[in-house]
C-alpha cells in the first residue's frame, strides 16, 4: 500500500490550534531562547531561596544593614535599566535596518552595562577588605554567590554583545545575525528581571 | 604543575578497583585498535561523532545508556553478593570504603547514565518522526547536548582508575559531602560529572520544547499530536524546570569545596538541610522526567499491537500535564524524617498521595486500550504488561511510604529499595526494552528476534521479584539501606533469594545481548522492507526502515490523531509529488570537540590542576566562537537525489 | 525556511517586526514607569512613607510592578493569541520559581521551629 504525500493546503480548524507547521525559524530559535531564559530565571530562585534561608546566619559577623551602600545600589540599578533601554532601541533600529543608530546605542549599551559591573565589583573588593568575604559567613555566601551569578552572567552577556557588534560590522545585519542579536536583547531584559529581584529582596529589604 | 595528580591515584594496592580498571581501560584500547585496524574512523567520524541527524544521535544515547547499564549492573551484583555473604562473623569481599563507592556509584550511574540517556535516545530518535517533521529544532546543539553527557559519564568511569569515586551515596549529602568529611577527588569526580553532563540535559530539554510546540507537520494541531509526544513535552518541561535547581544546588557546594565558602558547613552559619530540600526539589521531577516517556512508550506499543487507538486520547493528556504540575510539589517526602513539623509533612503527604492519581487513569486507560483489542503478544507487549502489574505494585508501596508516620519507620529501609527499583525497573527500565524491542526496525531496518526477546523479559521479570520482594520484607524487619556487613544472621536467607534474584537479571542481561548477536546474523530474514512491520498508527511507521537522513521528503498533512492510521485506511492513491530541493544541516564537530574541553576541564577542575582548567575554558569558549561565526551551515540535496530515493523507496515498498 | 509565512501567526518575546506596539515611544514609556517603580521602592523602603509592616509587601507589589513594564514594554509579552506559548511557558516558569523559593523558605522555616537551635 502506497502513501501519497500531498500538498499543504492550511484549513481554518488547523489555524491557531498549533496546526500551521513548522514556525519560521526566527520564531523557533526566539522561542527557544526564551525558554533557555526561563531554565535560567529558576537557577536563580535556586540562589534566591538559599539566600532567604540563609540571610540571617551571619555567625557574628557583618549584616547587610552595616554593609549596603544604597546609593550606589542605586546607581547601579539605573545604569542596567538604561542599558536595557538602549539594548532595546538598538534592537528596534537594527530591525529597521539603521544601523548607524544600532552602532551609538550599542556603546551606551555596553558603556552603561560596564559601568554596572564597575560598582559591583568596587563593592565586593571593598567588602572583602573589610573581612566580610564569601567564606566569612553563610549569609556572605549565598549574598556573594546570588549577586556575584548575576554578575557573570552580566559580563558574559557584555563580552558576547562584543562579539556580536563584530558580526554586525564583518556580517552585516543579515537573518541570522539578527537573530542573535534578538536573543542578546531577551537575554539583557531578562538580566535586568533579575535585578530587579535582587535590589528587592536582597538590598532593599536587607537594609532595613 | 599537575596539581593534587600523582602516581598515588592509581590503586596499585587494591586489588579489586586495579583489576576492574584494568579490565575497562583494556577493553577499552581493544576496540580502538580494532576500529583503528578496520579503518573505521573516518566513517564513524563522518557518519556518527559529527553527526547532527536526530537518528544518530537517538542511537549513540541509546548505545551509551546500554553499556552504561553494563557499569550500573556490575556494581549492583557485587552489592547483593557481599550483603549475600557478609553475615556474622564473615566481613565479605568488599571492605567499607570500597562498598561505599559502589553503592555511590551505582545509583549516579542508573540514573544519569543510564536511564535518562535511554530515555532521552528514545525521544530524540523517535519524536521528530512522530510529528513529522525533518529533525529538532536545534541540531547542532543536540549533538552538544549528547556529548557532554558522554564527557559525564567518561569522568565517572576515570574515578574508577585515577583516584576514587564518592563515598557519600547518589545524593552526596552534605555535611559528609564536604570538604571537611570528604578532602579526596571522590565528591569532585561526582560534582563536575554531574554538572557537565547537566548542562547537556538542559540543553536537550530546550530543544524538545522548542521542537515540539513550535515544529509539527502541517495540520497537525496539539491534540493530534502521538501521545509519546505528550509525555516527551511534559518531561522535557520538567528536565528545564528542575535541573537548574541541581545546577545552583552542585554550584553551591562546589564553592563551599572550592572557595572556603559556609553555605551547607557545619560552621559558620550553613545549613545542610537546605541541602536536602533543594536536592530533592531536583530529584522528585527527575523520576518523573524518567518515567513519563515511559508512559507514552506503553502508550504507543499498547494502542499499536491491540490494533485500536489509545482509550480516552485527551484524559491521557490532560493526566501527563497533571503529572507535569503535581510532581513539582512532593519533594518533601524524601525527607519526613528531617524534622519537619505535622503541617509540612501532612501537606506533601498528601500531596503524594494524589499524584498516583494521573497515573491510575493511565493504567486504566492502557487497560481499556487492550479489552476487545486484537492483541498480538510480542515481546513488547509482554514488557508492556509485566510493566502494568509490577509497576502498580510499585505505586502501591510508593502511597504507603507517602503516609508520613509510615515513612517514620521505612525510611532510608530496604523497604524504600524495593519501592524505587519496583518502580523505576518495572515502569523505566521495562519502557525501554519495549521501545528498543518496537522501534529497533525502524532504526535498523530489520526486526529483533522475538523468541530471545520474550526470553529476556521472563528474566528480567522472574529476577526482579526474586531480587527485590526479600527487601520489602527485610524492609519491614527493619533492615536499612546501604549496609556493607549484615548485623542479623536471620536476614541471610531473603539476602540469598535477593542474590539469585540478580543472577537471573544477569541472565537476562545476557538474553538481550544474545538477541542483538543472533538478530545480526539472521536479519536478512527479518528485514524490514514496508517500514510498517507492526501495522502502525503514527508517522513514524511512514518512512523507510530506516528512514532517510531528511525522514520526510515531503512534509505529511495530518488531519486527524494516529495520522498514518487515517492515511492507511483512506488508502489514497499513488500521486507523484510535488519534490523540493530539501536543506539539511551539515554535519559539525562542535558538539565532539566541546565535549574533549569539557572532559579536560572538568579533570583538571577535579585534580585542582588550574592552568589546565583555563585552557580548557579558553579552548572550549573559542570552539563555540568559531561556530558562532561559521557560514554554510546546511547543504541542499537536489531534487533529483531527493526523487531518486524516493523512487527506491517507494519500489521496495511495492515489492513488499 | 528562512522567509516569514503569514499563516504562522506565533510571535516571540521581543521579535520587533511582529509587533505593531514596538516603538519608540513604548520603550520609552517603560523606561519612564520602570524608573518611578524604582524609586518608589528606594522611597518605600528607606522612608515611613508607608505603614512599616507593610514595606515588604509594597516592595514586593512595586517589584512585580517594575518587572510587569519590562515584560510588557520591553519584552512585548502581549494578551493576542499569538502571545499564547510564551505566556504559558512564562507562567509555568513562575509557578516553579514560586514553588522552589516559598516552599524551601516555608521548609526550612518549619525545621528551623521543630529542631534544636545548634
Amino acid at each position: 500500500m502506497t502513501i501519497a504525500e500531498t500538498d499543504f493546503v492550511p484549513t481554518d480548524v488547523a489555524r491557531g490550534r498549533g496546526g500551521g507547521g513548522p514556525a519560521p525559524t526566527r520564531t523557533v530559535v526566539a522561542y527557544g531562547f526564551w525558554i533557555f531564559l526561563l531554565s535560567d530565571f529558576i537557577l536563580f530562585s535556586g540562589l534566591f531561596a538559599t539566600y532567604a534561608v540563609l540571610s540571617d546566619q551571619t555567625a557574628g559577623g557583618p549584616t547587610g544593614a552595616e554593609l549596603f551602600n544604597l546609593r550606589n545600589v542605586f546607581i547601579e540599578t539605573m545604569c542596567l535599566l538604561l542599558s536595557s533601554y538602549s539594548c532595546g532601541i538598538g534592537a528596534l533600529a537594527a530591525e529597521r535596518r539603521h544601523i548607524d543608530y544600532f552602532y551609538v546605542t550599542a556603546v551606551f549599551t555596553f558603556l552603561l552595562g560596564a559601568a554596572f559591573l564597575f560598582i559591583e565589583f568596587s563593592e565586593f573588593a571593598g567588602m572583602i577588605n573589610a573581612g566580610a568575604g564569601p567564606w566569612r559567613s553563610a549569609f556572605l555566601s549565598a549574598f556573594f554567590t546570588l549577586v556575584g551569578t548575576h554578575g557573570a552572567h552580566v559580563t558574559l552577556g557584555l563580552l558576547w554583545f562584543i562579539y556580536m557588534i563584530a558580526q554586525v560590522f564583518v556580517k552585516g545585519l543579515r537573518p541570522h545575525v539578527l537573530r542573535r542579536l534578538l536573543c542578546f536583547s531577551l537575554f539583557w531584559h531578562a538580566l535586568d528581571i533579575v535585578w530587579i529581584g535582587v535590589l528587592t529582596l536582597v538590598y532593599l529589604m536587607g537594609a532595613r | 604543575m599537575l596539581g593534587r595528580l600523582s602516581w598515588d591515584a592509581i590503586p596499585f594496592n587494591e586489588p579489586i578497583p586495579l583489576v576492574a580498571g584494568a579490565v575497562v581501560v583494556l577493553v577499552i584500547l581493544a576496540v580502538l585498535a580494532f576500529i583503528t585496524v578496520k579503518g573505521w574512523w573516518p566513517y564513524l567520524w563522518r557518519e556518527w561523532l559529527t553527526s547532527v541527524d536526530h537518528k544518530r544521535i537517538g542511537v549513540m544515547y541509546m548505545t551509551l545508556g546500554l553499556v552504561m547499564l553494563l557499569r550500573g549492573y556490575s556494581d549492583a551484583i557485587m552489592m547483593r553478593t557481599q550483603q549475600a555473604i557478609a553475615v556474622g562473623d564473615a566481613q565479605g569481599y568488599l571492605p567499607p570504603d570500597h562498598y561505599d563507592q559502589i553503592f555511590s556509584a551505582h545509583g549516579t550511574i542508573m540514573i544519569f547514565f543510564v536511564a535518562m540517556p535511554l530515555v532521552i535516545g528514545l525521544m530524540n530518535f523517535v519524536v521528530p518522526l512522530q510529528l513529522g517533521v525533518r529533525d529538532v529544532a536545534f541540531p547542532v546543539l543536540n549533538s552538544v547536548s549528547f556529548w557532554l553527557t558522554a564527557s559525564g559519564a567518561l569522568l565517572i568511569n576515570m574515578s574508577l582508575v585515577i583516584g576514587n569515586f564518592a563515598r557519600t551515596g547518589w545524593w552526596n549529602y552534605p555535611p559528609l559531602s564536604e570538604l571537611a568529611f570528604s578532602p579526596d577527588v571522590g565528591v569532585d569526580y561526582y560534582l563536575w560529572s554531574l554538572q557537565i553532563s547537566g548542562i547537556g540535559t538542559l540543553m536537550t530539554g530546550v530543544n524538545f520544547v522548542s521542537t515540539i510546540l513550535k515544529l509539527r507537520a502541517p495540520g497537525m494541531t496539539y491534540f493530534r499530536m502521538p501521545v509519546f509526544c505528550w509525555t516527551a513535552l511534559a518531561s522535557n518541561m520538567l528536565i528545564v524546570a528542575a535541573f537548574p535547581v541541581l545546577t545552583a544546588t552542585f554550584a553551591m557546594l562546589l564553592l563551599d569545596r572550592y572557595l572556603g565558602m559556609h553555605f551547607f558547613t557545619n560552621d559558620f552559619g550553613g545549613n545542610q538541610m537546605m541541602y536536602a530540600n533543594l536536592f530533592w526539589a531536583w530529584g522528585h521531577p527527575e523520576v518523573y522526567i524518567l518515567i513519563l516517556p515511559a508512559f507514552g512508550v506503553y502508550s504507543e506499543v499498547i494502542a499499536t499491537f491491540s490494533g485500536k487507538g489509545l482509550f480516552s486520547y485527551r484524559s491521557m493528556v490532560l493526566a501527563t500535564l497533571g503529572i507535569c504540575v503535581l510532581s513539582f510539589m512532593v519533594w518533601l517526602h524524601h525527607f519526613f524524617t528531617m524534622g519537619a513539623g505535622a503541617d509540612v509533612n501532612a501537606f506533601f503527604g498528601i500531596m503524594s498521595s494524589i499524584i498516583g492519581v494521573p497515573t491510575g487513569v493511565k493504567i486504566f486507560n492502557w487497560l481499556f486500550t487492550m479489552y476487545r483489542g486484537r492483541i498480538v503478544f510480542t515481546a513488547p507487549v509482554l514488557w508492556s504488561v509485566g510493566f502494568m502489574v509490577t509497576f502498580v505494585i510499585g505505586g502501591l508501596t510508593g502511597v504507603l511510604l507517602a503516609v508520613p508516620p509510615v515513612d517514620f519507620i521505612l525510611h532510608n529501609s530496604a523497604f524504600l529499595v524495593a519501592h524505587f527499583h519496583n518502580v523505576i525497573i518495572g515502569g523505566v527500565v521495562f519502557a525501554v526494552f519495549a521501545g528498543y524491542q518496537y522501534w529497533f526496525p525502524k532504526v535498523f531496518g530489520f526486526t529483533l528476534d522475538d523468541r530471545w526477546g520474550k526470553a529476556s523479559f521472563w528474566c528480567w521479570l522472574i529476577g526482579f521479584y526474586l531480587a527485590f520482594t526479600p527487601l520489602y520484607i527485610l524492609g519491614l524487619m527493619g533492615m536499612t539501606r546501604r549496609l556493607q556487613h549484615i548485623p542479623d544472621p536471620s536476614w541471610q536467607p531473603l539476602l540469598l533469594v535477593a542474590e539469585l534474584g540478580a543472577v537471573v537479571i544477569f541472565l537476562g542481561v545476557l538474553c538481550t545481548i544474545v538477541q542483538l548477536y543472533v538478530s545480526i546474523r539472521t536479519r536478512e530474514q527479518r528485514r524490514d522492507l514496508t517500514g510498517d512491520p507492526w501495522n502502525g498508527r503514527t508517522l513514524e511507521w511512514s518512512t523507510t526502515s530506516p528512514p532517510p537522513a531528511y525522514n520526510f521528503a515531503v512534509l505529511p498533512s495530518v488531519e486527524t490523531i494516529d495520522a498514518f492510521w487515517e492515511m492507511k485506511r483512506r488508502g489514497r492513491t499513488p500521486v507523484e509529488p510535488h519534490y523540493e530541493p530539501i536543506e539539511v544541516p551539515r554535519n559539525s564537530p562542535t558538539g565532539f570537540i566541546i565535549a574533549f574541553f569539557a572532559v579536560v576541564t572538568g579533570f583538571s577542575l577535579i585534580w585542582h590542576i588550574w592552568w589546565l582548567v583555563i585552557l580548557g575554558l579558553l579552548a572550549a569558549a573559542i570552539t563555540i566562537m568559531a561556530f558562532g561565526w561559521s557560514e554554510n551551515r546546511e547543504r541542499e540535496i537536489a531534487v533529483s537525489e531527493v526523487a531518486r530515493v524516493e523512487q527506491a523507496r517507494l519500489g521496495a515498498r511495492g515489492r513488499a | 525556511m528562512d522567509h516569514d509565512e503569514h499563516v504562522f501567526d506565533d510571535r516571540t518575546p521581543g521579535v520587533e517586526e511582529h509587533e505593531p506596539s514596538a516603538s519608540y515611544v513604548s520603550y520609552t514609556v517603560g523606561l519612564a514607569l520602570a524608573i518611578l517603580a524604582t524609586i518608589a521602592s528606594f522611597v518605600v523602603s528607606q522612608t515611613n512613607l508607608l505603614w512599616p509592616p507593610g514595606v515588604a509587601v509594597g516592595l514586593l507589589v512595586l517589584a512585580f510592578a517594575q518587572i510587569g513594564v519590562h515584560l510588557v514594554f520591553f519584552l512585548h509579552l502581549g494578551s493576542g493569541s499569538e502571545s499564547t506559548n510564551n505566556i504559558v511557558a512564562l507562567a509555568y516558569g513562575m509557578w516553579i520559581v514560586f514553588l522552589v523559593i516559598a516552599g524551601s523558605i516555608w521548609i526550612i522555616a518549619n525545621l528551623h521551629t521543630n529542631m534544636m537551635d545548634m
